[in-house]
This record gives structure tokens, C-alpha cells and sequence, in this order.
């Protein structure tokens, strides 16, 4: 119980009011920058970064962390409100928080996606404090060919379940890897498909094409049908946390269900967003009302926002334990530290123990302050759905345009967020699946990259992806996933045929 | 947008006629690229695949996926409706301005840009008094202004106005 | 005569203006940042040079060094080539910088991208990043006689080396060592120095090139060994790293029978067409960074090579390090077409 008793020590390093202020402002610059999509968590913290050299590194990385943490809660305030995702990891939550949204629940949407991210965060800070050594000892195992399986099951745990014709699901997917090959191949570090173009160098960033496809997109759905937010504005109801709260236990195998995959999501290191994904594809088919995810399933918001606060939460363990980051905020942190002259590393829990425990125990705390802070806000947020269209749909226009802008400081892509909008439009109208296109978009370049490594490391060979038995079992998953719907329908159909006889 | 009133009497484009647009339009990324991946190399070599491998099969099937998606659009019923033309104005209402708003941002810079789009959306089709709608179209770049530069140091794209007041 | 001593006055007057410039802070007189200075990184968020970075930004900040605000922007499309055509782009504009590394000259040859060092004005070198030979700690190599012997006796693309990035400094020194070993070696591409640490940690690759601050923390844990490192002399930080050990302790690779020296650039370069008031002023600048308290820690840490130049002696050394790059990308078949 070792662990125990240096969490204790690690509170009493946190706390204390200095501390505690230091939190609560990093939690509400947190949620600010969730919100404005484009300015996401890394860029927070890579920007204060400088500021808190004049601190104690355990003051400043708590409230680095807490802007993380805020990061983290406020990603789903604008997926909910308008559709649009402040952060990569909250897309999964628009496809039924926007729905609840446009029912009038706008309310109890972001009351469970708040608590959910809360209990995700929390179950893995848990897994940290136990764990810590023996997750970072298993990450160590991950190879290319293990990374590459990790993003074939997460692909395919969500591929295939949609009501869209077959042909458009595979069109619209095969584009998005297509969009994701776009710019430098890593693996050769030539450039590929930009034709010239220097606009193109970078590629499309995945955040511009879910701005473009989900927020203008559902802005210009939202004009066709006329001027006004279809959904009618939610009576303004303080007490719609309690009552959400009640609701909430029902999910709880939903919740433990996504909260293991987020924290091997988050470990391995495969990231927030394809654990929301992950996630949300596997609640959708175990969940008795699967048929209706898609259309404001309080489950289908609980399953995403939990796995990604997992996932962000655990991807913090690789940083400290072995110095890799697990998301591009995490390697802001690390960089932090390395300024602050810590090590990163095996060693840093050893002779940095004030400030490893005090940073995990302002985990707890952390997210206890931020829930506290978000929950408080639930009725004011969804007060904004009351604005008239007419003043904030060119206020979203604008927010969603200096997102594009800040996710690579370049203003083409702030036309191809608008190309996006347009193209996302006509594919909704015509029954194209969005979703199965931005998770490719994520996963292409990454689970591309991950396969050219291994053979790399094989001589060629596609042998190495059932070699070793990490790998092989992954994979095997992963089949299982891809095959499920069909393996139930035929278990089904063959138990239904035996129980009459 | 390139759809405007027909004098053919048809209260909107056609379901059928859209998608395969739609289509036509994924088959031609498809074959972009085919054609790019192709320049990238295609091949399979000693060390795994070059790197237009993926791109090109990904390619292909966009090609064969939208194919077939042509031919079930050409089939789609002739009297579904994709829109009707009232309701697709009211569309190219948004898609203009913000055409004009993402032309104009390298330009104008983005604060001039944004406080024009405000202005010209709540005053034309909000309807709005000219008091709320500077308020709102004048305030927002200021806050913008301030959250961004001053506050979380992020640069946005500036223009004469600026190098004007020497922000 | 008056008029001669006149100008003889005020030529003193000016000589000793620019002396005080020089040494006490910069006169009202001198060239000033009249806005916020961008400071781009041709690199993603957490790379050492975004590190370096935002390190020199925070140092600004905090010893108030400048009077307007400094901000990072990453812009690290094309491996890097998105953020050098910014610079390119930028002709006479005075309140952007950007830093570099290697990229700065390998990018434009491996990629087509069009730019070189020669659309932009040097302003000084900050440090030279140093590049060690790294195995796992449980392989019995104990010098990079030993690895060597084991990559000769071995077939070829036996051996495995990972590194940051493609065609990028990590692979052109993996090529060096190809040429003088004789042997193949299958070199890994990953997105970064510490992935690439932790993979030789896991195993999944036989050695890195990893700068010393990419590595240290896995050597200190015992997880890996220090070969030899690229440089021509031995590194002077005489401090115990894990167990006896000092970075002074790891030989040259030359020593070794290695002979290879390589040395990445961290330099700060800005737009050309700027005035030369402009460059001084962040010459000064850059120097005033240099001899902060917290700049020194990093040197130490990161065990990098402190060497500083500005001037014609930066732009003769980066030219030099110029046609350097483009023979050893040609030999190694990395240029684009």
C-alpha cells in the first residue's frame, strides 16, 4: 500500500489555497479553449508554458494539467450546442448530444457528457495511482505492429454499422483516407498528392474537415429548413443535473465498458479520439437500443465523452513513466518539464516523488474542481441555444473560421473549412456517412505509417502482424469486431431456430 | 451553388439528378487520386509498400464504390426532391457571404472580414437595428482580438486596418 | 575645421552610442519591435527545436528581455517547408523569426519544396545539437567496436536503426554509418526523439542516433548504453549521469573507428530584406538569452555543443553546412528527382 500512502503525501503537496487558485483558473481557461475548436488543449498549454517558468513546477503543472482537464470537459460544449466539436475527441459526441440538443435537451446532453468525462478521468487516475509501473512496463511492448493492430481494432469496432447503403459508407471512408494521405509521407519524407501546391504541404488536418463537415455544414442544413435552430431552445432548468444524475446509474456497464477501452486506448498510445470512436462503435452495438444511437440516446454521449477523458487521463502515464507522449498536449507537458528540469522518464518517480504524486493528486482534485466548475454552468450554456439564429450563426461563422485558421496558422484552410461545409452538406442530404470519413481521416496517416514501419522492421514481410502473440490477439479482436454484426445475426438465428424445438 | 430557378416549372432540382453530381464529383477525387498516387509510385518494394501504394487502392475503390453509387442515383425516382429552390436560396444566402468572407480573409485580415460577415448577416437577413447589429459585429473581433493575441498569444491573419493601427 | 571636428565629434559620439547599445540594453534610438514578434517553428508541438522555442520565449518573457510579446507558431507541414516559405514570403518583415534544424537544409533537397537558407537573413546559431550511438542496455555491445563487429558479421538490414523522421538528419548519419561499416541497416522512420528512445527500450529496434536530451532519461534508468558519440572531441560535461558515467565519458565515434561528425544547427534565422538595425537588435537579444540561468540549465541538460555565431562567420559556417548536406544527401540518394 505503498502507492497509498504517497497519494496522501502527494495531497498534502497539493493543497493548498495558492494551489487550489492555480486550478481553478487552469480549469476555466481550459474549458475556454475546448470550446473554441482549433485552439485545442496543446496549444493551451504550449502557450502558458513560458509563463509558469517563474512558478514552482508543482503549482505550474497543476495548472497546466487543469487546462488539460479543462480542455478535456469543454470539447463537448459546442459538439452539443451547435454541432460543432471544439476538440478532435468530441466528435463521437455530436452524433447523438447534437440530436438531444435539437429535442430540447440540450441540458441533460451536456450534464451526462460533463459526468461521464468526470467517472472516465477518475477510473483512470485510479489505474495510474495502482498501476503506474506495471502499464508503463506493458506499453513498452508496443511496436509498430502492435500500434498498427491497436488502430485496426479501433477502426474496426466502429466500421460497419450505419443504416447508409453500403457503397457511400465505403466511398465516404476510402475518401477520408485518401484526404489523410494528402501532404509529406512520413515514411519516405517525400510529398505525395499536392500536385505542386504549397497550400496542400500540410496536408488536411482532420480538425478543418470536421469543422467544415458537422458545423457549417449543419449550419447550412439548418438554413434550408429556415431561420431558426431546428430543435426548439430547452426551458431553462437548474435542477436538469439532479435529474440527469438520476438516470445515470442505468448506463453503468456502458460507462465501465468505455472506460477500460479508453484507458487502453489511452496507454497504448492510440489517443483520445479514436477511443471516443472505439467507444461509441461498440456501445451502439451491445446497447439494446442501438437502432436508435444517431438520434439523441443519452448512451450514445455517455460511451464517447467517458473513453476520451479515459483515454486523455491515461495517455499522461507513457509521458511521465517513460517520457513518450501519448497526445500532442502530453507533449507539450513533457516539453514543460524537460524546461523545468525534470526527466521524464522511469526514474522520475523515483526521485521526483513531491512531484509525481502531487501531480496525480491534483488529478483527483482537478477534475472534482472542474466537474464542480462545468456543472455549475450546464443551465447557463444551454441558455446560448435561446439566442436567435440570426445572431449566432454568423458568431458560429466566424468561431468556426478562426479555428481553421489556428489549427495550422494558414488561410486556405480556412477555404477548404468552407469546401468542407459545402461537400458535408450535399453528403448528409444524399445519405453519406460523415463519421466513417473523419475516423479515417484520423487513423489513415497514423495506422499508414504505423504499417510501412513494421514491414520496415519485417523485411517486407506481412507475416509480423500474427507473429507475436500481443499483435495476433489484437488482430484477432479487431476480425471479431469487423464480423460481429454478422456473427450475432447468425448466433441469433441459429438459437432462435433451436429454442422452439 | 451553381442551382438557380429553372423556368422548366420544377419546384427543385431532383433527388437523382443531385446524387449523381455527388457521385460524378467523388469518382473525380477518386481518379485525383489515382493520378497523384501513381506519380507517388505505386509499387510494393523490398522494404513494404512505396508510398502511393495506399493512396492508390484507396483510390480505386473510391472509383468502383462511386461507380456504382452513379448507377443506384441514376435509378432513384425521377419525382423525389432533393430541395426546393426556396429553400436552396435560403442556403446560397449562407455560402455566398462566407465564399466572399474566406476570399477576403488573406486580404482584409480576419477582424475586418469577421465584424463585415456579422454586420451584413443580422442587418440583411436577421433583420436586426443597426445599434444591435454594429454592438455585436464591432464587439466580437475586439473580444477575438483580445482572447487571442493578447491572451493566449495566437496570431490571426491581419490586414491594412491593423498594420494600420499598428497592432 | 569646425566642420571637422564636427564630424569628428559626432563619429565618437555615434562609436561610443553603439558601444553602450551593445553592452547595456539597446538605446532609444536603436531598431525596436514595434508589434509582436512571431516566432515560427518548421516543426510539430514537443520537438527539441519547438522546445528551444518556447524555451527562448519564456525566457523573454521572464527576465522581460523585449519589450512586445514574443508568440511560437508551429507550422510544420512538408517536413518543415510550409514554415521556411512563411519566412520566405515575409520579405522585409522585421518581427517574424523562425528556428531551425536540419530541415532547414535537407527539406528543400529531399522534397522539392523551393527555399534555402539564402531567402532568409541568419541572425545567429543558439547551440549545436549533438547526435550519440545508442543501444539497449541488455545488449551486450559495450563499445561501438563491439556494434560494429556485430553489424559487419551480420546480414545485410539485420540491424534495425530508428530515428526521427525521413531523409532528416537521423538517416543521413544512419547512411554515414552504412558507408563506413560496409553493411546495411534498415532504418526506421518514428515522429519523434522520445518514441524512437522508448522503441529501443522496448526493443523493437536495434540502436538510435538520439540526441543526448531525447535519451538521457532512459540511460540514467539503466535502460540504455551510450556508445560513442558524433562529434569531434568528447562532450565536456564532466557530471555522473548513471552510475560512473558523464557524458565526458562517451568516446568519439571517430575514436571508435567510426568516422563520422555530425552536429545539428539550432539557429535563428529572419526574413531577408530586413533592416540591419533589426538583426542587431535580436543578435543582442539572442545573446542576452544566452546568458540567463535557465538557458545554461538547458545546455547542461541536453548536453548540447554551446557554440554561438552571428554575422558573416554564422552565414559562412550555415553555407558551409549547406553544400555539406547536399553531398551527403546526393551520396545517400535522398534528393527529390
Amino acid at each position: 500500500m505503498e502507492g497509498i500512502s504517497d497519494l496522501l503525501h502527494g495531497f498534502s503537496v497539493v493543497l493548498s489555497w495558492t494551489n487550489f487558485f492555480y486550478m481553478l483558473v487552469g480549469i476555466i481557461l481550459g474549458v475556454i479553449i475546448g470550446v473554441l475548436p482549433g485552439l485545442g488543449g496543446a496549444n493551451g498549454v504550449a502557450i502558458l508554458l513560458p509563463l509558469t517558468f517563474s512558478m514552482p513546477p508543482t503549482s505550474a503543472i497543476i495548472l497546466l494539467s487543469c487546462i488539460y482537464w479543462g480542455a478535456l470537459f469543454g470539447g463537448a460544449i459546442t459538439s452539443i450546442l451547435f454541432n460543432i466539436p471544439g476538440e478532435p475527441w468530441s466528435v463521437a459526441t455530436t452524433f447523438d448530444g447534437h440530436p438531444m440538443a435539437q429535442k430540447g435537451q440540450a441540458g441533460e446532453a451536456l450534464t451526462a457528457a460533463f459526468t461521464s468525462s468526470f467517472i472516465g478521468a477518475l477510473f483512470a487516475v485510479i489505474v495510474i495511482t495502482l498501476a503506474a509501473p506495471l502499464v508503463a512496463s506493458f506499453a513498452l511492448q508496443f511496436g509498430p505492429a502492435e500500434k498498427f493492430s491497436v488502430f485496426f481494432l479501433a477502426f474496426c469496432s466502429f466500421v460497419g454499422m450505419g443504416k447508409e447503403p453500403p457503397a457511400k459508407t465505403i466511398a465516404a471512408m476510402m475518401l477520408g483516407f485518401a484526404l489523410a494521405a494528402v501532404g509529406t509521407d512520413t515514411v519516405t519524407g517525400s510529398l505525395r498528392l499536392t500536385f505542386g501546391s504549397t497550400e496542400l504541404l500540410g496536408g488536411f488536418d482532420f480538425l478543418i474537415a470536421v469543422i467544415g463537415l458537422f458545423g457549417i455544414g449543419e449550419i447550412l442544413l439548418t438554413m434550408e429548413e429556415g431561420l431558426s435552430f431546428r430543435g426548439k431552445a430547452a426551458a431553462i432548468n437548474p435542477t436538469v443535473v439532479w435529474q440527469t444524475w438520476k438516470g445515470l446509474p442505468r448506463y453503468w456497464l456502458t460507462m465501465l465498458r468505455s472506460c477500460l477501452i479508453g484507458c487502453w486506448m489511452g496507454i497504448t498510445p492510440a489517443g483520445a479520439t479514436p477511443a471516443s470512436f472505439m467507444s461509441y462503435g461498440i456501445a451502439k452495438r451491445s446497447s439494446k437500443d442501438g437502432g436508435k444511437f444517431g438520434t439523441g440516446e443519452i448512451e450514445g454521449v455517455i460511451a464517447p465523452e467517458t473513453a476520451a477523458h479515459a483515454a486523455g487521463t491515461s495517455a499522461l502515464l507513457p509521458m511521465l513513466a517513460l517520457g513518450v507522449p501519448g497526445s500532442p498536449t502530453a507533449a507539450v507537458l513533457l516539453g514543460g518539464l524537460l524546461i523545468w528540469g525534470l526527466q521524464p522518464g522511469p526514474l522520475l518517480f523515483v526521485e521526483q516523488k513531491d512531484f509525481v504524486w502531487g501531480l496525480i493528486a491534483s488529478m483527483y482534485l482537478g477534475n472534482i474542481v472542474g466537474l464542480a466548475v462545468v456543472l455549475t454552468m450546464v443551465p447557463v450554456f444551454a441558455a446560448i441555444l435561446r439566442v436567435p439564429f440570426g445572431i449566432i450563426a454568423p458568431i458560429i461563422l466566424v468561431i468556426c473560421a478562426i479555428g481553421a485558421y489556428t489549427v495550422h496558422n494558414n488561410s486556405f484552410d480556412v477555404i477548404m473549412m468552407l469546401v468542407f461545409g459545402v461537400v458535408g452538406y450535399f453528403f448528409k442530404k444524399c445519405n453519406y456517412p460523415l463519421a466513417p470519413l473523419v475516423l479515417a481521416i484520423v487513423l489513415g496517416d497514423k495506422a499508414e505509417e504505423a504499417f510501412r514501419q513494421s514491414l520496415l522492421i519485417s523485411g517486407g514481410s506481412v507475416s509480423v502482424f500474427w507473429s507475436s502473440g500481443l499483435v495476433g490477439t489484437i488482430m484477432a479482436l479487431g476480425l471479431v469486431a469487423l464480423f460481429w454484426p454478422a456473427v450475432s445475426n447468425l448466433l441469433g438465428r441459429l438459437f432462435r431456430q433451436r429454442s422452439p424445438a | 451553388m451553381s442551382n438557380t430557378p429553372q423556368a422548366s416549372g420544377t419546384p427543385g432540382p431532383r433527388q437523382r439528378t443531385v446524387e449523381a453530381c455527388v457521385a460524378l464529383f467523388v469518382l473525380a477525387l477518386g481518379t485525383i487520386t489515382i493520378i497523384g498516387s501513381l506519380q507517388a509510385g505505386i509499387g510494393w518494394g523490398e522494404e513494404g509498400p512505396k508510398s502511393g501504394f495506399f493512396p492508390f487502392w484507396v483510390g480505386l475503390i473510391v472509383v468502383l464504390a462511386s461507380v456504382v453509387n452513379f448507377v443506384r442515383a441514376v435509378a432513384i425516382s425521377p419525382r423525389r426532391l432533393f430541395a426546393e429552390w426556396s429553400q436552396l436560396a435560403e442556403v446560397r444566402k449562407i455560402v455566398v457571404p462566407m465564399a466572399i468572407y474566406v476570399s477576403a480573409v488573406p486580404w482584409l485580415g480576419i477582424y475586418l472580414s469577421s465584424a463585415l460577415l456579422i454586420a451584413g448577416f443580422m442587418r440583411w437577413l436577421g433583420r436586426y437595428g443597426w445599434p444591435l447589429t454594429l454592438c455585436i459585429s464591432l464587439s466580437l473581433p475586439v473580444l477575438t482580438y483580445v482572447t487571442f493575441e493578447r491572451w493566449f498569444l495566437v496570431p490571426l491573419p491581419k490586414g491594412p486596418i491593423e498594420d494600420w493601427l499598428g497592432l | 575645421m569646425a566642420m571637422t571636428d564636427f564630424r569628428w565629434r559626432s563619429r565618437v559620439t555615434a562609436m561610443v552610442a553603439a558601444l553602450a547599445a551593445s553592452l547595456f540594453s539597446p538605446a532609444a534610438w536603436a531598431w525596436e519591435p514595434t508589434r509582436t514578434v512571431e516566432f515560427i517553428v518548421p516543426a510539430g508541438t514537443g520537438g527539441g527545436a519547438d522546445q528551444m522555442a518556447r524555451m527562448i520565449q519564456g525566457i523573454v518573457a521572464k527576465h522581460g528581455l523585449m519589450k512586445q510579446t514574443m508568440v511560437v507558431v508551429n507550422k510544420a507541414g512538408g517536413a518543415g517547408g510550409e514554415g521556411f516559405l512563411d519566412i520566405k514570403n515575409a520579405k522585409g518583415n522585421p518581427h517574424k523569426l523562425v528556428i531551425t534544424l536540419s530541415n532547414l537544409f535537407t527539406t528543400p533537397l529531399a522534397t522539392g519544396i523551393p527555399f534555402s537558407w539564402k531567402d532568409m537573413t541568419p541572425v545567429s546559431m543558439m547551440a549545436l545539437d549533438e547526435f550519440v550511438l545508442w543501444v539497449n542496455a541488455e545488449t551486450p555491445f559495450k563499445s561501438a567496436q563491439e556494434f560494429v563487429a556485430a553489424v559487419k558479421a551480420s546480414p545485410d538490414g539485420k540491424f534495425k536503426l530508428g530515428g526521427t523522421g525521413s531523409k532528416q538528419e537521423d538517416q543521413i548519419i544512419t547512411v554515414a554509418m552504412q558507408r563506413a561499416i560496409g553493411k546495411k541497416m534498415t532504418y526506421i522512420p518514428y515522429k519523434g526523439g522520445g518514441e524512437v528512445a522508448v522503441q529501443l527500450v522496448g526493443k523493437h529496434i536495434d540502436a538510435t542516433v538520439n540526441n543526448p536530451i531525447e535519451a538521457v532519461a532512459q540511460w540514467r534508468a539503466g535502460a540504455l548504453r551510450p556508445l560513442c558519440v558524433f562529434d569531434g572531441k568528447p562532450l565536456p560535461i564532466k557530471d555522473k549521469i548513471a552510475g560512473d558515467m558523464s557524458w565526458a565519458d562517451i568516446p568519439t565515434c571517430k575514436s571508435q573507428g567510426l568516422d563520422i561528425e555530425y552536429l545539428m544547427l539550432r539557429g535563428i534565422f529572419m526574413p531577408a530584406g530586413v533592416p540591419k538595425d533589426a538583426v542587431d537588435y535580436y543578435v543582442q537579444l539572442m545573446q542576452k538569452v544566452r546568458a540567463t540561468p535557465e538557458w545554461a540549465q538547458l545546455m547542461h541538460d541536453g548536453a548540447f555543443n554551446p557554440t554561438f555565431m552571428a554575422g558573416g562567420e554564422y552565414a559562412k559556417w550555415v553555407e558551409n553546412e549547406e553544400k555539406r548536406h547536399r553531398e551527403l544527401m546526393k551520396e545517400a540518394g535522398f534528393l527529390a528527382n
